[in-house]
């Protein structure tokens, strides 16, 4: 199958890599650049656990072609942390006890990023409509939602 | 046609493991040369949090701070035999065996400090901190550091143990039919509110309370976590999941999770859980099994508050709109029928 090069940024490093045509951004990521913490679950863009931001946009990377990235801008979790200081969210996630097996986490972090990027202060309603394309099987998303409106206030405070 | 209020309870004794041919679990704790402290185990973390609690449990019987414990878990062809993580038999049996593997390997430690201390070793204990002193005289101490790297080095011993449990096969008694399935029951009891739509047979679950009994949690925030996310599949699976919901016919089973139904965040009840601690006699540190158990008792609650709210009762799950439908139709048409004969 033909290559084709992408160029694009990820968690603000230059990436470049040759990908086959057609290859989505999730296999991109995991199997080209070894990004593993975007997660590969149902692979047909129901279970929100390969959510990464593309330009500041929530993106299913399993159904978003490697290609037409290109220039872009990309975040997953991998690059979240600075060292050992956690971002807020992965802080509240783990303070709040809001993941277990973990295998939803990294979508749901980056569903809630995508959403505190936009809206800093939410919502309870603004939370559940910006993780109801992410499928947890463990938490009964409770923990979820007070971790992301835990992050939120915590942004709040640290911002004031 | 209107929604409709019900409200409906349920309660379950829930046995933890199951001994249907023996149910054995063992575990090895060794030192490493610096004093900590390593448990091998064929057991798996699913993400309930196995590793955390023997972890916990290790460093309870040896007397070390929990960070010292490192657990090695998952691996059937190197590990100790484990018949596996299912029924909520994880903390209750593996727990006990690493306690016994624990308790075996402390006798070796303070052994090797009484050899350095020069005194008896029924005359020592453990601070909880990393430390093992003469009783009554904390002074008179060595560090389970330094005793480590003497029984490496100097003394030629090793700091471990052998843990089994082993809940023996229960025979049935051949004239009563009387066995004894299970020796540790946790128990729950849920209410659930729900509203009907009579006319569409959707189901609201409004409210489910629950009050779990547990022996002791060992990991209080863990627990919470397994009872809120069980309780929110209780009602995953009397109202929306199945593989096939035309059994025994295949026919319509989901094939994604577009068709496989579950709760999403939008579709959450109210959810209040209530924790009882009632100590196990032969649970680790009194703890039982609270996996499965939390994830069963809101299925009967939800069933008995929708027979509560529009009189049906739904014996097949998960309870679907067209099976609530179904069921009013036919009783509309025997209430009917009855009314014809009078």
């Amino acid at each position: 199958m033909t290559k084709v090069p992408v160029q694009f940024v990820l968690n603000g490093e230059e990436k470049a890599e040759f990908v086959e045509s057609g290859a989505t951004l999730l296999r991109a990521l995991r199997e080209k650049i070894g990004d593993t913490s975007v997660k590969a679950g149902c692979q047909q863009g129901t279970c929100g656990s390969c959510a990464v931001v593309v330009d500041g946009e929530l993106r299913l990377s399993c159904l978003t072609l490697a290609e037409r990235c290109g220039g872009c801008s990309i975040e997953t979790t991998g690059g979240l942390a600075h060292g050992e200081v956690l971002h807020p969210l992965q802080r509240a996630f783990n303070e709040g006890f809001a993941t277990q097996c973990g295998f939803c986490t990294p979508g749901m972090i980056m569903a809630a990023k995508a959403l505190l990027d936009r809206n800093p202060q939410p919502s309870r309603e603004d939370v559940v409509e910006a993780i109801s394309g992410n499928i947890c099987r463990c938490t009964g998303y409770e923990p979820i939602i007070q971790a992301i409106l835990a992050a939120a206030r915590a942004n709040s405070l640290s911002a004031a | 046609m209107a929604m409709k209020h019900g409200r409906g309870v349920a309660a379950v004794n829930y046995p933890t493991g199951m001994n249907l041919g023996g149910d054995p679990t063992q575990a090895l704790v060794h030192s490493t040369p610096t004093g900590n402290f390593m448990v091998t185990l064929s057991s798996v973390d699913l993400g309930q949090g196995m590793k955390q609690i023997m972890a916990q449990i290790c460093a309870e019987t040896i007397g070390v701070p929990t960070e010292r414990v490192i657990v090695d878990t998952a691996d059937t062809d190197t590990g100790p035999h484990c018949m596996g993580t299912f029924a909520s038999r994880g903390t209750h049996r593996a727990g006990n065996a690493v306690i016994a593997a624990a308790k075996e390997a402390r006798q070796v430690m303070l052994e090797v400090a009484a050899e350095e201390l020069e005194v008896n070793a029924s005359d020592l204990d453990t601070d909880g901190a990393g430390n093992i002193h003469v009783r009554g005289a904390p002074q008179r101490s060595i560090s389970i550091f330094d005793t480590a790297l003497a029984a490496h080095f100097k003394r030629g011993r090793s700091i471990s143990g052998r843990g089994m449990f082993l809940i023996p096969r229960s025979y049935p008694d051949t004239e009563t039919g009387a066995m004894k399935p299970s020796t540790c029951y946790a128990h729950a009891c849920t209410v659930a509110e729900v509203e009907v739509d009579d006319e569409t047979g959707e189901v609201n679950v409004l409210t489910v309370k629950n009050v779990f009994e547990i022996g002791r949690a060992l990991n209080p925030k863990m627990v919470e976590q397994q009872l809120v996310g069980g309780s929110w599949m209780g009602i995953s699976h009397a109202l929306y999941e199945t593989t096939e919901p035309y059994y025994p016919s295949r026919e319509h089973g989901g094939r994604d999770f577009n068709e496989y139904l579950m709760p999403g965040p939008g579709d959450l009840a109210e959810t209040e859980v209530i924790v009882l601690e009632r100590p196990a006699a032969d649970g680790p540190y009194g703890a039982k099994g609270p996996g499965e158990m939390c994830a069963n008792p809101q299925i009967p609650a939800i069933a008995n508050a929708i027979f509560d709210a529009v009189g049906v009762r739904v014996d097949t799950l998960p309870i679907t709109p067209e099976r609530i439908l179904r069921a009013l139709k036919a009783k509309a048409a025997q209430e009917s029928a009855e009314a014809v004969a009078h």
